[in-house]
C-alpha cells in the first residue's frame, strides 16, 4: 500500500470546497441556530415508557395539551413505548409537579406511566452551562494551539489550529442543518474531536518535520504530498479502527449515545479530512521549508 | 533498544498482574481491600440535584434584626432620628445633618459594637452606612451578604444532611458549590418527589395565638386542609428551635396519625405560662406560613409535650416530624437542577454500554488481525492488557464509570491501536531501507516514539479540559478518556513491544516480516 497520490493537486479545489462548507455551516448557525437540549436552554425533559403498545404519539401529544407546560416536543425514542417529551416549564417551580403529571399523562392515555428519565435546568444552570461548555471549547482549541506552538513553528500552529476551528464549525454545522439536539454531551463529543483532529494532524506535521529536515531542495508541496502519502496508510487504519468502535455505539449504545456518537463519527471523518487538506496546505502557503525550521534551531 | 532487562521485564509485568488483581476486585465482595468502581448515577439510577439557596429572604429578615440594636444605639447616644423604614434590604433612618459624624463613628467602631459586627476574617463590617442628604441608609455590605450566604448554606448542609439520612438513603453525597449552592447526589432512591420535597421545605414552625381583630399584629394565614383564612397575631409563643423531638403516632381516640413533638425546658416553660393564661383562646400551628391547624386550647399544657394532628396520612405524619426534628433551612431553597434516573433505565444502559463495547472490542481485534497478522496478535494482547490496566486503575481510583463514560473506553479501544499502528507502519517503512530486521524494528520504535507522544499528549489536553469544565457523567468521560491515554502508551510501549521483540530475536528465518 505504497500510495503516490499528489494530494497537493487537489489542495485548492479542496480549500474552496472546505470554505464553502465553513461559510454554509456559519449562516446557518447564525441564522437557523442550533436545537439546544434543555441542558442550554432551561426546561424539562422526560423519558417515559408506557406498558401499553398501542398509545401513539399523538396521543402522547394529546395527553400533555395544557398551556402551562411552554412548548412541549414529543418523539419516539428508541424501543416502541418509549418516548422522550421536553417542554420549556421548569418542573421544580412546584415541587408536586412531576407526580401530578404522571397522573395526568396516564388518566389521559388510560395505561400505566413510568418516568424512567427526568431532567430539569433551571434558566441560570443552563445559561452557565452554555457558557462553560463555550469555554471549554475555547480554552481546547487555544491550549493546542500552544501545544503545537510549543512542538513546531507557529506556521504549523496556525495550520493545526485552522483545521481544528474548520472541524468544529462544520459538525456544529451539520447539527444545525439537521436540528440535531446539543447537549452537554455533544460539547464533550466537540471536545474529543478537537483531541482527535489534532491527533491526526500531528502525526502529519511530525513526517513534515522530518521530511523538511531530509530534503533540503523540495518544494512545500512536494514535502506535504510525501509526508502525507507516508502516513497515509496510518491515517486510514487508525480512522477506521475508531470508526469500528464509534458505529458500534451509535448503533448499539442505546437511545442516550447517539448524538453523542454521531457528532463523533463526523468528527473522525473530517477531522481526518482536514489534517490532509486543511492543515497542510497552510504549511504551503507560508512556504515552509527547511530553513524555517533551521533558523529557529540556531536561535 | 528491542532487547529489554530483566528487571525491566519484571517490572512490566508485575504493574500488569497488579492491575489485573485489582480489576478483579470489581468482580466480587471482599472485605481485605474495598474498592470497586463506582457506578455513575446515570447507570445505578439515582438523582442528582443542585439547590440554590434564595437569601433574599435571608437579608430582608436579618435586616430586620437590626432594627432594635440600632434604635437602642440611637437612644443611647441620644441621637433624634424619624422616619425610621425597614425595607426588604435596607433601613433608612432620618437624622439631622449635625450627628451624622457621631452616629457613623458609633457605627463603624470595632470593639462592642451591637449594631455592627466587624468580621474579623475579611477584615471589613458587616453593614455599609452611607448618607443621602439627611437620610442614613443602613444595608449589608457585600462581605455582609457572603457571610451571610456563608453561614447559611453550611447551615443548611448540615440539616439537608439530616433529612436524608432521615430517610435513610444509601450512601449519599452533599456538597457545597460556589457560595450559593449545594449538590445532592442520591444513588438509587425510590421516591425522588418525596426526597425533594422534603429538601425544599424550609419547615418553620411557629406556634401562634389566633387573633379577633385584623390590626397591625396580625395577619391572614391560609388552613392548608380546608383553605379557609385564619387571622394570625403575629407573635410567635414558640418555634421550632424550641422543638427536641418530634415522632408520627396514632392518636389514641380517633386512631388518626398524628405528630407528637417534645419541647425543650425554655419552651415547655413558655408554652405552659402562654396556654395556661389564653385557655379557650385557638393556637395556630404555622408551618412555612401555612396554618396546619389550630386547636382550641382547654387547659394549660405543662408537661412540654403536645400532638399536632390535621388530617395528616401516616407519610405526611412521618415527613412532618422528621421535618421538625431536623430542623428549619435558614432561608427558603430551590432546585435549579435536577436529573433522574430510573434504575431500569440505568440497567438498560449499562447492557446497551458493556455490549457495543464488546461489539467494537471484537470488531477492532478481527480488523487488526487481518492486516497485521501474528503483530496484530500482539496488538491485541496489549489492547486486551490495556482495557484490563484501565479498569485496574479506575478501580484504585474508585471512580465513577457513566455512561459516557463506557462511551470513552470504547473511544480508547478504538484509538488505542493507533500508537501501535503508527510503529508497525513506521517499521514497514524501515523495513524497506533496512537490512538488519532488528535494527528496522529497533528505528520503527524509536522514530515512532515522538509521534505517538505528541499524538497522545493533544488528547490528554482536551481529556483534562473536559475533567474541569464538565459535570456529572460527562467527567466520567473525561476520566475514562484520560487514563485509556496513559495506559495506552504503556501497553504500547512495553507490553506490545516486549512482545515484539520476542518475535523478532527469535525469528531467525524472517517469516513473520511480511507486515
Amino acid at each position: 500500500m505504497d500510495s503516490k497520490i499528489n494530494f497537493s493537486m487537489f489542495f485548492n479545489v479542496a480549500n474552496i470546497l472546505s470554505l464553502i462548507a465553513v461559510i454554509v455551516s456559519i449562516l446557518f448557525l447564525f441564522f437557523k441556530g442550533l436545537n439546544y437540549g434543555v441542558d442550554f436552554k432551561g426546561g424539562t425533559l422526560l423519558e417515559i415508557r408506557i406498558d401499553n403498545k398501542n398509545i401513539q404519539i399523538q396521543d402522547i401529544r394529546a395527553s400533555l395539551n395544557m398551556p402551562e407546560l411552554g412548548d412541549v416536543n414529543v418523539k419516539q425514542f428508541g424501543e416502541e413505548g418509549d418516548f422522550l417529551i421536553k417542554f420549556e416549564k421548569n418542573a421544580n417551580e412546584n415541587k408536586k409537579f412531576i407526580n401530578n403529571l404522571k397522573n395526568t399523562i396516564s388518566k389521559k392515555i388510560s395505561s400505566a406511566v413510568n418516568f424512567r428519565r427526568v431532567e430539569t435546568v433551571g434558566p441560570k444552570v443552563s445559561s452557565e452551562l452554555l457558557k462553560q461548555g463555550i469555554t471549554a471549547i475555547a480554552l481546547a482549541l487555544s491550549a493546542m494551539l500552544f501545544y503545537i506552538w510549543i512542538r513546531f513553528e507557529w506556521q504549523f500552529s496556525l495550520g493545526a489550529i485552522a483545521a481544528l476551528i474548520h472541524d468544529v464549525i462544520i459538525t456544529l454545522g451539520i447539527f444545525s442543518i439537521l436540528s440535531f439536539e446539543v447537549n452537554l454531551s455533544i460539547v464533550a463529543a466537540v471536545l474529543t474531536i478537537v483531541g482527535y483532529s489534532m491527533n491526526d494532524t500531528v502525526v502529519i506535521f511530525d513526517r513534515i518535520r522530518e521530511n523538511l529536515l531530509k530534503y533540503s531542495k523540495l518544494k512545500t508541496n512536494e514535502i506535504t504530498d510525501i509526508s502525507v502519502n507516508e502516513t497515509l496508510s496510518r491515517t486510514i487504519i487508525t480512522s477506521l479502527t475508531t470508526l469500528l468502535a464509534l458505529f458500534s455505539i451509535f448503533i448499539l449504545g442505546g437511545e442516550i449515545l447517539k448524538g453523542f456518537s454521531f457528532a463523533m463519527i463526523l468528527g473522525v471523518i473530517i477531522g481526518t479530512y482536514s489534517s490532509i487538506y486543511v492543515a497542510s496546505p497552510v504549511l504551503n502557503y507560508f512556504k515552509v521549508t527547511q530553513k524555517t525550521l533551521l533558523k529557529d534551531d540556531d536561535l | 533498544m528491542l532487547s529489554f532487562t530483566k528487571i525491566k521485564i519484571l517490572f512490566i509485568y508485575l504493574i500488569l498482574i497488579l492491575t489485573i488483581f485489582l480489576a478483579s476486585l470489581n468482580l466480587k465482595n471482599n472485605d481485605i481491600i474495598d474498592k470497586k468502581i463506582n457506578l455513575g448515577l446515570d447507570l445505578q439510577g439515582g438523582s442528582y440535584i443542585l439547590l440554590e439557596i434564595d437569601t433574599k429572604p435571608l437579608i430582608s429578615q436579618k435586616i430586620q434584626t437590626k432594627v432594635i440594636p440600632i434604635k437602642k444605639l440611637l437612644n443611647k447616644s441620644k441621637i433624634n432620628f424619624k422616619n425610621f423604614i425597614i425595607a426588604s434590604d435596607y433601613i433608612s433612618i432620618t437624622i439631622e445633618k449635625e450627628k451624622h459624624n457621631i452616629f457613623k463613628n458609633l457605627f463603624f467602631k470595632q470593639q462592642e459594637n451591637t449594631v455592627n459586627n466587624f468580621i474579623s476574617e475579611y477584615n471589613k463590617f458587616q453593614l455599609d452606612l452611607e448618607f443621602i442628604q439627611n437620610k442614613a441608609i443602613i444595608k449589608f455590605s457585600d462581605f455582609g451578604i457572603i457571610s451571610l450566604n456563608n453561614a447559611a448554606l453550611k447551615q443548611s448542609i448540615e440539616i439537608i444532611r439530616r433529612r436524608i439520612d432521615d430517610v435513610g438513603t444509601k450512601e449519599p453525597t452533599i456538597l457545597q458549590r460556589g457560595d450559593k449552592r449545594i449538590l445532592v447526589e442520591l444513588p438509587g432512591i425510590d421516591n425522588p418527589e418525596r426526597v425533594k420535597e422534603l429538601l425544599g421545605k424550609t419547615a418553620q414552625l411557629t406556634f401562634r395565638l389566633a387573633s379577633k381583630d385584623d390590626g397591625f399584629g396580625s395577619e391572614k394565614l391560609i388552613i392548608s386542609e380546608s383553605g379557609e383564612e385564619l387571622t394570625v397575631n403575629k407573635r410567635v409563643v414558640i418555634s421550632g428551635d424550641n422543638l427536641v423531638d418530634a415522632q408520627p403516632q396514632f392518636d389514641n381516640q380517633s386512631n388518626q396519625p398524628i405528630v407528637l413533638f417534645t419541647l425543650d425546658r425554655l419552651g415547655a416553660q413558655k408554652f405552659g405560662r402562654i396556654t395556661n393564661e389564653n385557655v379557650g383562646r385557638r393556637l395556630a400551628i404555622v408551618l412555612d406560613n401555612y396554618v396546619i391547624s389550630a386547636p382550641q386550647i382547654r387547659e394549660a399544657i405543662t408537661g412540654g409535650t403536645g400532638t399536632i394532628s390535621g388530617g395528616f396520612t401516616f407519610q405526611e405524619a412521618t415527613d412532618l416530624a422528621l421535618l421538625l426534628r431536623s430542623g428549619a433551612l435558614p432561608a427558603p431553597i430551590n432546585i435549579v437542577e435536577e436529573r433522574t434516573v430510573g434504575p431500569d433505565l440505568g440497567k438498560d444502559s449499562i447492557d446497551a454500554g458493556i455490549f457495543s463495547l464488546m461489539v467494537g472490542f471484537i470488531l477492532v481485534i478481527i480488523f487488526m488481525f487481518i492486516k497485521y497478522k501474528i503483530f496484530g496478535l500482539v496488538s491485541n494482547i496489549s489492547l486486551i492488557a490495556n482495557l484490563i490496566m484501565m479498569i485496574g486503575i479506575l478501580t484504585i481510583l474508585e471512580a465513577t464509570l457513566t455512561l459516557p463514560g463506557i462511551a470513552g473506553i470504547i473511544l480508547t479501544v478504538g484509538m488505542a491501536v493507533d500508537s501501535n499502528v503508527l510503529i508497525y507502519e513506521r517499521i514497514r517503512e524501515e523495513l524497506k531501507t533496512e537490512k538488519s530486521i532488528i535494527h528496522a524494528f529497533d528505528t520503527g520504535y524509536n522514530k515512532a516514539k515522538i509521534t505517538v507522544i505528541d499524538a497522545n499528549v493533544t488528547t490528554l489536553i482536551a481529556a483534562a479540559i473536559l475533567f474541569i469544565f464538565g459535570s456529572g457523567p460527562v467527567k466520567g468521560f473525561a476520566v475514562t478518556l484520560g487514563i485509556g491515554i496513559i495506559t495506552t502508551l504503556f501497553s504500547a510501549y512495553f507490553i506490545a513491544r516486549h512482545l515484539t521483540s520476542i518475535i523478532v530475536l527469535n525469528d531467525k528465518e524472517g517469516k513473520y516480516f511480511k507486515l
